[in-house]
């Protein structure tokens, strides 16, 4: 074995699978089981990154998701991965691991200079300078931006695929150390759907690192034992590698999985991560603790470890993170970690110990053996560039508020500390909850929620093993009798262990004058530190949000979760107050930083949000070469460009085919909904403006939907089908909305009305047979109609057959031609296009798509609802008063009608433009004004709808909004262009062709 | 999310309904007779209480019915849900 | 108080920051006041500074319930710009925008406003000629913009993805040179700062429970700090609008929705402008930290819980990992939710209410950062006058009995 600070023996990392893996580029071996960070401290590499601000060394702090320095960027190309943190990076062959931050190199790192000038940068120092001149803001930022973030974000596209499920549980148990797999137990016994979701590589938590018993066996063999059971429960679902990381209303918790990131880059398939979103009824937060660090000058540099950290690295992972260590604490707890070390091999100097006195069983034990123990002293500097080489440690007062006597410097490369510890409420707190401060034990512990929720265990706030066990089993117990489930689990059985309290130590008293000594860091990725905090009192930042904020604690990729209580605890201090009136943070999703690409998961590209929707002759018109424009949901065809055509050449080809003989459109995705029942023609007099009771059967009419508000909403052509059923037509974007829209007022306003809504959009496919020939064409397919001209009238509607299949035909026209739209079941629709195709062969019959439509229908100045209105446009602006009903007491809309606004005479009204050239076309969205050469801000009348050549008019048309345009007829208007081009153009009537509007009616 | 109680189809997740603000706003029903104040105090003032707030949901994704909810615009809790034209729960409020 | 320097940074340095005054006073309320501003928060404080400093009103005090710049201020996505449609929005925001523009050296404190330009992207074909409308409207009026294709959009933003066969293409963008973000959290506390030092009494944790009138004016106001007089009231109060114009006897055409935000872990600079879609509720920059800040779009339900539904955030993911296939490996660090007050045309409310002397300036949606200078310098007028200022005349409390909308839907439904 390579690696030198491997112990003999022990540890869950298999010492037959050596794994290679780089550094910064330099070769290095671990073991299988292994984190990145555990492998680089088998190698002796404890500096593994520079701080965000100071660039200060940085090593390896914690063994799990609490790290704030150990950040990597894994891999490079594109499966990189920025900011991992390498206590939670499991070792693979070949894993590249490089330290973030940090230039030309991790050794030698220009902007360690920064550290030198450290007391130029305090908190916030930057709201207070790069102020002058002010032309310069932009390149200081230049070089701020330069020197922050952390790592790099990949450069080509991801390889790996996100998968997302959704699951409903009894029972989720998050967590899987022995407090979550009691819970577990207990809930599966009793026949609960379980779900126990655990961060780490293997279940057992921190108990991976113990040497306890439960029940009389190895903890670690209890936990196999339980983990196999689990896994025997049919109902039960057991998530490794899969963190907890959100807790919403109503027990909806979402938790990532990751399937991939451990194996080899060559042996990786499927997705990369899952995300899991569930419904449980009954959540256990089994979270466990976290340990905090202490507080004192320096105490920042590469070989200071938390003291579970040092345990979970020697007994868990079978690494000495040192060869001579002190330990410091203010509780019992690291005394466990000073035993290890010393089974471990390592020289342990001493315990310091801030308490006066500790009396436990395990401070005994320590006693016992070489160790000293230095009770009521603290450590008071630190020294050692790159790795830790000695502590300092001082005499506290009797009264703890200072420091006395000689120095007591102790040469050391590893130091663990132990600031008590914190449940780690996280979730609890994001459930709703406020974490309520437990002055006693120095921890936050869960507060109160509405949520059907328990913690148990560490979680809670009861740190010794045999109360996890008890916790968890009752916890398991009462959540599957939540669910109905008979349980009744004894809670498994270890030592009891007495604990002695903990000693808070915030700021620990220090040789040097506050505010003026070495740096005593509380947030360590972002270099915040106890006189950051201070400052931030001083200058009236008091509010914990405020020094957050202002100091910029906790916003690291940790969130805080190493500092942020010791971050209160001095603000406390400072302020002179509780830490329970000092308050907590808010805690937010995410539990840790969770990949965007498990968020977004598969639904990305032509799937995105909506599906596509495409009608029954898409596959027509893909063969005959149409381009496709997006309306709504759908994929309409745009236009038919033939070989070498441009858009305008085709919609030119288009119109004039159509005007002269015969064009051909799919009109399928246009809304189409049922309305039917004795109500009906009562119900659309309320939709409509216009008005619908007289309306006979077999005939169709052209309407107006308003909102509430008086503005124009849609509009469409409905046709009586039969005394009590109405066939609407609705434009294509808006169908859904006016569906949900009427389905409203029917529901909620007008239940005593007998109306039936159906949507029936999908169920037909539509051909508009549009121009001078559509009549012979529609004539020798449609079968059982009579075609003529009297008998079958403008706006009237028949069915008859094509072939053996029922169709339905409207004698509607949206384009001022004579038109006929047919409609069929949408199964047959390709067939009745070929028909149709077929028939109007000897015309030249002409496919055309949307823009030929725009372009038709603005030659007759009708309007597009959504292009030529925008929410403020009301039927009078479109100088279509005449669809406003002066005879009906109501309709959805009226009352807005007549309010001050809506009656002013300026109003901007629809307008038609006819340029002064006849071939330019004004750009739609050009805004008009009455006097170009006015100065700015030019005071604008109006702006350009809809706007196109007119093959058939032979020169340009507009529609407009013109302020007042419905008097201004033959004035001149002008639309100024950003080439600084100004087009002049005069207002008319807003019909360009057929002016008689002969056509449709021949 | 919510678990939203539709009366006609049980608890279903909230993606599968729509809100659509405010409840009991009946429209009124002899518009021309109102002034204009009247008329927007119908149209556009809202009660947006902090606290508890009935409101319309539909189950856009289920059977497509519009239904009452009372749910807390703080703690998000639904408290009661129920049909079109039954009387909210607890008598009315202003 | 000190100004702020390089000078002063290093004065200070020598002496350890020791001597660094507090950037604001916390004294005790005063029992009357000529004019109370309730609510704390970015709005809030711009009243305060321009009052003291435009119309020479200092003896002004700043109610805040909770911490200032806690609300929809410090929980922003913090664009900035001022390309509206519509006249009278386009004038407000230009005014504000032109406020920003020497806001750091006005105020002493560096807001850090950048001015890295906005994106609005367009999807379809009808987004583009609004895009064409607004675009040459704000130029009309005097505000840079253009109208840039896909292509010059990619040469600006290389990692952005303008594959033209997914669901949502990038057709095109407007784009505002002018625009971008600023440092949300330093604006509340600049003006603050200024506004303490013109007098201005700044009161935390104090929660107004009451308004008092008599005769159909205002009188003061009851706190949880005691009764506190004054003749003139401006309330600023975003989200929470609706319970304060409760307290006073009247209804708002407001609606308090959820609106969400996240950022991602910090990476080195990869994004140097602002994208904003409002057809996919994306809206993404990189802040100078290093984190992709990213807003959604609102939830459809009132809240006041500062949270909203995960279903909204995975939304906007999508969009965003759409926009930047590349971000798919990057981590979302936290997200959180503010309280937007919603109006029927997504324009501001801002002047006279029924009562005499009580001022409501409210109503900003998604989009209210941007106008903070703005917004508090035409309501300080408002306050200072009892008139509106010609800009803001437009946005009165009685549009809504008129029917004159300010319809900005159409061309920023959500506003950021």
């Amino acid at each position: 074995m390579s690696e030198r600070f491997r112990t003999e023996q022990g540890g869950r990392v298999d010492r037959e699978q050596e794994i290679q893996f780089t550094f910064n580029g330099k070769p290095y071996t671990g073991l299988a089981g292994d984190t990145l960070c555990s492998a680089l401290l088998a190698n002796g590499v404890h500096m593994i990154g520079r701080s965000w601000k100071y660039h200060r060394p940085r090593g390896v702090m914690s063994a799990g998701a609490e790290e704030p320095n150990a950040i990597f960027q894994i891999e490079k190309g594109n499966r990189t991965i920025p900011n991992a943190r390498g206590t939670q990076v499991e070792l693979y062959a070949g894993l590249d691991a490089s330290s973030v931050n940090c230039w030309p190199s991790l050794d030698f790192d220009l902007l360690s200079i920064n550290s030198k000038f450290s007391r130029m940068m305090p908190a916030g120092f930057y709201y207070k300078t790069f102020m002058w001149p002010k032309s310069m803001w932009m390149k200081y930022e230049h070089f701020i931006r330069k020197a922050s973030g952390l790592g790099e974000a990949p450069r080509e596209t991801d390889p790996d695929r996100y998968e997302h499920t959704h699951r409903h549980c009894d029972v989720l148990v998050v967590g899987g150390g022995v407090a979550g797999l009691t819970a577990a137990l207990a809930a599966g016994r009793a026949g609960a759907r379980v779900i126990i979701a655990d961060e780490q590589s293997e279940p057992g938590g921190l108990t991976l690192a113990s040497k306890a018993h439960i029940d009389g066996i190895d903890a670690l063999q209890w936990i196999e034992n339980a983990v196999a059971e689990l896994q025997e429960m049919p109902e039960v679902t057991l998530l490794s590698r899969s963190t907890v990381f959100g807790y919403h209303d109503y027990n909806f918790l979402t938790i990532n999985q990751r399937l991939s990131d451990h194996l080899p880059i060559a042996a990786r398939s499927g997705g990369r991560e899952k995300l899991w979103q569930v419904r449980a009824r009954q959540v256990v937060l089994a979270t466990g603790a976290a340990e905090r660090p202490l507080t004192f000058a320096n105490n920042d540099r590469p070989g200071i470890l938390l003291a579970s950290a040092v345990s979970t690295y020697t007994n868990r992972y079978a690494v000495k993170p040192g060869k001579r260590a002190v330990v410091y604490t203010n509780n019992d707890s690291a005394y466990q970690s000073a035993l290890d070390l010393k089974a471990a091999g390592v020289e342990v100097v001493a315990v310091v110990d801030a308490r006066t006195d500790s009396a436990s069983e395990l401070a005994n034990t320590v006693r016992s053996t070489d160790i000293q123990v230095i009770n009521g002293s603290v450590v008071v500097d630190t020294a050692g560039h790159k790795r830790l080489r000695s502590v300092q440690v001082m005499r506290l007062s009797a009264d703890g508020s200072t420091v006395s006597g000689n120095v007591n410097s102790m040469a050391c490369d590893l130091l663990a500390v132990s600031g008590g510890w914190s449940p780690v409420v996280h979730l609890n707190a994001q459930s709703g909850a406020k974490p309520v401060w437990d002055e006693e034990a120095s921890m936050f512990r869960p507060g109160e929620t509405q949520q059907a929720q328990v913690s148990a265990g560490a979680a809670s706030g009861r740190l010794d093993l045999a109360g996890c066990l008890a916790e968890g089993a009752d916890a398991g117990n009462q959540a599957a009798k939540a669910c109905c489930f008979k349980a009744s689990m004894k809670a498994p059985q270890a030592e009891k262990v007495d604990a002695e309290a903990t000693l808070p130590l915030w700021n620990a008293p220090s040789p040097y004058t506050r505010g003026r000594g070495p740096k005593a860091f509380i947030d360590m990725q972002n270099d915040v530190g106890v006189a950051d905090i201070e400052l931030a009192v001083r200058e009236g930042f008091q509010s914990v949000e405020h020094v957050k904020r202002y100091t910029a604690m906790g916003f690291g990729t940790d969130q805080g979760k190493l500092g942020n209580i010791n971050g209160m605890g001095v603000l406390a201090q400072t302020m002179q107050q509780s830490i329970a009136a000092t308050g907590t943070t808010t805690y937010r999703p995410n539990y840790t930083p969770i990949s965007f690409g498990s968020f977004a998961g598969q639904n990305l590209g032509d799937r995105l949000f909506d599906p596509v929707r495409k009608t029954a002759m898409h596959a027509w018109h893909e063969e005959n070469g149409a381009k496709f424009e997006d309306v709504g949901q759908w994929k309409r065809p745009w236009y038919y460009p033939q070989a070498g055509e441009s858009l305008h050449d085709a919609v030119n080809r288009e119109c004039l085919a159509t005007r002269e003989s015969v064009g051909i459109l799919d009109a399928s995705t246009l809304g189409k909904i049922e309305v039917r029942g004795p109500d009906a023609a009562k119900f659309l007099e309320m939709i409509y403006t216009n008005n619908w009771m007289k309306l006979e059967v077999g005939k169709a009419r052209y309407g107006f939907m308003l909102g509430e508000d008086g503005m124009v909403m849609d509009d469409g052509v409905t046709i009586r089908i039969a005394e009590d059923h109405f066939f609407m037509h609705t434009t294509t974007g808006g169908a859904a909305g006016v569906l949900a829209w009427m389905e409203r007022w029917l529901q909620t306003e007008w239940p005593e009305m007998e109306v039936f809504l159906t949507s029936v959009t999908d169920h037909w496919a539509t051909a508009a047979v549009v121009g001078p020939k559509s009549r012979d064409v529609v004539a020798a397919v449609c079968e059982d109609i009579d075609f003529g001209a009297s008998a079958f009238p403008f706006m009237a509607s028949k069915t008859g057959k094509i072939g053996d299949v029922e169709c339905r035909v409207n004698r509607i026209s949206f384009s001022g031609e004579l038109a006929y739209e047919v409609n069929i079941p949408a199964n047959y629709g390709r067939f009745m296009w070929e028909k149709l195709m077929q028939a109007g062969e000897k015309f030249k019959i002409t496919p055309y798509g949307t823009e030929t439509m725009h372009v038709l229908r603005a030659e007759k100045g009708y309007v597009i609802v959504g292009q030529d209105t925008d929410g403020s446009v009301t039927v009078d602006d479109l100088g279509l008063g005449w669809a406003l009903s002066k005879t009906k007491p109501d309709f959805i809309g009226k009352r807005s009608l007549s309010r001050p606004d809506t009656v002013r005479k300026d109003r901007k009204q629809l307008v038609g433009l006819l340029t002064e050239d006849p071939m330019t076309v004004i750009p739609e969205g050009a805004q008009l004004v009455n006097d170009p050469a006015a100065a700015i801000p030019l005071p604008m009348v109006g702006h350009v709808s809809s706007s196109y050549y007119s093959a058939c008019c032979g020169h340009s048309i507009a529609m407009a909004l013109v302020k007042g345009g419905h008097h201004r007829m033959g004035e001149t208007v002008y639309a100024p262009l950003s080439s600084g081009r100004v087009i002049k153009a005069t207002i008319t009537e807003p019909v360009f062709y057929d002016k008689e509007g002969a056509k449709p009616d021949a | 999310m919510f678990l939203i109680e539709c009366p006609w189809c049980g608890m279903r997740d909230e993606t599968e309904f729509s809100c659509f603000g405010e409840a009991h706003i009946a429209r009124p029903l002899e518009t021309e007779k109102l002034s204009d104040e009247e008329w927007a105090d119908y149209l556009f003032m809202r009660k947006n209480p902090k606290g508890a707030h009935r409101e319309q949901w539909l189950h856009a994704a289920g059977c497509r019915r519009y239904f009452n909810a009372e749910r807390d615009t703080v703690s998000y809790q639904i408290s009661a849900t129920y049909k079109i034209g039954e009387k909210p729960p607890g008598g009315s409020r202003k | 108080m000190s100004k702020y320097s390089i000078f002063s940074l290093l004065r200070n340095a020598i002496s350890y920051h020791e001597n660094w005054a507090s950037a604001w006073r916390s004294p005790e309320p005063k029992k009357e006041y000529d004019v109370l501003i309730v609510g704390g928060g970015g709005h809030g404080l711009a009243t305060a500074y321009y009052l003291a400093k435009e119309h020479g009103i200092t003896n002004v005090a700043v109610l805040e319930k909770g911490w200032i710049g806690g609300g929809n201020t410090g929980r922003n996505t913090t664009i900035v710009r001022s390309n509206y449609l519509w006249d009278e929005s386009a004038h407000l925001y230009e005014k504000s925008m032109q406020l920003w523009e020497g806001l750091s050296q006005d105020l002493n404190y560096n807001v850090m406003f950048s001015q890295r330009g906005v994106y609005n992207l367009g999807h379809n074909l009808q987004d583009m000629r609004d895009i064409q409308r607004r675009v040459n409207a704000n130029r009309l009026n005097g505000i840079d913009g253009q109208v840039v294709m896909p292509e010059e959009i990619k040469r600006a933003i290389p990692e952005i993805n303008i594959d033209q066969g997914c669901r949502y293409p990038i057709l095109g963008a407007s784009f505002q040179p002018r625009g971008g973000v600023a440092r949300h959290d330093a604006v509340a506390w600049g003006f603050a700062r200024g506004a303490d030092m013109r007098g201005v009494d700044i009161i935390q944790n104090c929660e107004v429970t009451a308004i008092k009138q008599k005769n159909g004016a205002v009188t003061g106001v009851e706190t949880t700090r005691g009764t506190i007089n004054a003749k003139k009231i401006g309330v600023v109060v975003a989200g929470h609008c609706s319970v304060l114009a409760e307290m006073a006897g009247f209804r708002m055409p407001i609606e308090s929705h959820p609106l969400q935000a996240l950022v991602s872990e910090p990476i080195k600079p990869v994004i140097n402008t602002v994208i904003m879609s409002n057809a996919v509720h994306g809206y993404i920059s990189q802040s100078d930290k290093g984190d992709l800040v990213i807003g959604a779009g609102i939830d459809s339900y009132n809240g006041y819980g500062q949270r909203g539904s995960f279903p909204t955030i995975e939304h906007t993911v999508a969009a965003i990992v759409e926009m930047f296939p590349i971000f798919k490996r990057v981590r979302m660090n936290r997200q959180w939710g503010g309280i937007v007050d919603t109006t029927p045309d997504a324009c501001p409310i801002i002047g006279n209410t029924p009562i005499n002397g009580l001022y409501f300036n409210c109503g900003w949606g998604t989009g209210g950062f941007k106008a903070t200078p703005g917004s508090g310098w035409v309501f300080a007028h408002n306050v200072a006058t009892g008139e509106p200022h010609e800009l803001n005349r437009a946005f009165a409390l009685d549009r809504f009995v008129s029917g004159f909308l300010i319809d900005e839907h159409g061309a920023a439904g959500v506003a950021h």
